[in-house]
């Protein structure tokens, strides 16, 4: 498997890029084309990185995640969800570095084959930095009225923090 | 409602960093977390170039075209206002395949592709579009079949199973992929 994923990436590159050359496609100009498009988008997607760093990062320094964590402590013991991954279920939608680091400061705490340990692996695996993909999508083509994208964003991310906890006891049985 | 959490967010973290005594801690993080965006946004220049090149040689080629055409009955339950041929459904595919295959560097700029021709079909250009909104909830939901940054994090950390966990992280996700879709469906005719 770990063979499979590494040769994948080049082995698509060779395939696209075969292709296109029998095909008569000028492959170095359309590269660089397609290349020029991904400069523009970063440039375009750039302010509202700035505007979300910002707001997460003071969130965090100042204090407040950490207050919001102790609210909410109390809603997770009854979804057999263990306290000690409730960093993680705060960060994890805002920022992957940071919940990459959480997550191995929760391994190298409860160890990584302990029920949190597993746990807050599954958690990590199964949800994504909603809030980074809601900026990055929305900023670049400068939607401004997100609708119903963040509740039902929201939703599937609280189904994967439940589901972690329910899904370990499950197949792991404790 | 991105607008209210981000006031929000940057509001109460004033607040109680006032409250806890913080106040330089909270200058210092409003101007690394600027810093650091910009960082992280030319760490992104390469890979998005790279991709995006990759993708207009598959476009040119005809490639895209072959592969939206395998997947659109699938796809077209989700995206139903994306026509016959148009090119956003290419993206969306390509999208899709590299978040299954965990390309995460990958997978965002051709989402992004895919969001610029679902705004294409948008008629209202200031607000999302049902399609664009189903599109950001699948990101958002991690379909990757193998959580390999996890499964390396696990081994660092000692495991003795490192991979042990991709049954349980499938489960999970399938099941918040589902209630994302699920929501997404049941309120785009809700909000407006």
């Amino acid at each position: 498997m770990r063979l499979i994923s590494s040769w994948l990436v080049p082995l698509f590159i060779f395939f696209v890029l075969t292709a296109g050359y029998i095909r008569g496609v000028k492959v170095y100009d359309a590269f660089v084309d397609g290349a020029k498009e991904g400069i523009t988008t970063v440039f375009k997607i750039m302010p509202y990185l700035i505007a979300m760093f910002v707001a997460i990062e003071v969130f965090r320094a100042s204090g407040a995640m950490d207050m919001l964590a102790r609210f909410t402590a109390p809603v997770l013991k009854p979804l057999g969800i263990p306290s000690e991954v409730l960093p993680l279920i705060i960060v994890r939608p805002l920022s992957g570095s940071a919940s990459l680091g959480v997550l191995g400061n929760i391994l190298s705490t409860a160890g990584p084959d302990s029920y949190i340990g597993r746990v807050a692996s599954t958690m990590m695996g199964s949800t994504e930095t909603t809030f980074y993909v809601l900026t990055v999508y929305l900023g670049a083509v400068g939607v401004k009225k997100s609708r119903h994208a963040l509740p039902a964003a929201v939703m599937a991310d609280i189904t994967g923090f439940i589901v972690a906890a329910m899904a370990v006891r499950w197949v792991f049985g404790n | 409602m991105i607008n209210a959490v981000w006031a929000v967010m940057l509001a109460v973290g004033i607040f109680v960093g006032l409250l806890n005594d913080q106040a330089d801690a909270v200058t210092k993080a409003a101007i690394d977390g600027a810093s650091q965006a910009v960082v992280i946004s030319f760490g992104l220049i390469g890979a998005y170039g790279l991709w995006l090149g990759i993708m207009e040689i598959a476009q040119r080629a005809r490639l895209i075209d072959a592969l939206s055409c395998i997947m659109r009955p699938v796809l077209h339950i989700l995206f139903p206002h994306v026509p016959k041929g148009h090119p956003a459904m290419g993206a969306i595919s390509m999208n899709v395949i590299a978040n299954v295959l965990g390309l995460g560097n990958a997978a965002t700029p051709l989402g992004i592709k895919a969001m610029q021709h679902l705004q294409q079909l948008n008629h209202h250009k200031e607000t999302i579009s049902d399609d664009m909104a189903m599109l950001v909830v699948i990101n958002a939901a991690s379909l990757q079949l193998i959580p390999t940054t996890v499964i390396a994090v696990r081994s660092s950390a000692g495991s003795s199973d490192p991979a042990g966990i991709i049954g349980t992280t499938l489960i999970t996700t399938f099941c918040a992929a589902v209630i994302g879709i699920c929501v997404a469906k049941m309120l785009e005719k809700a909000i407006y």
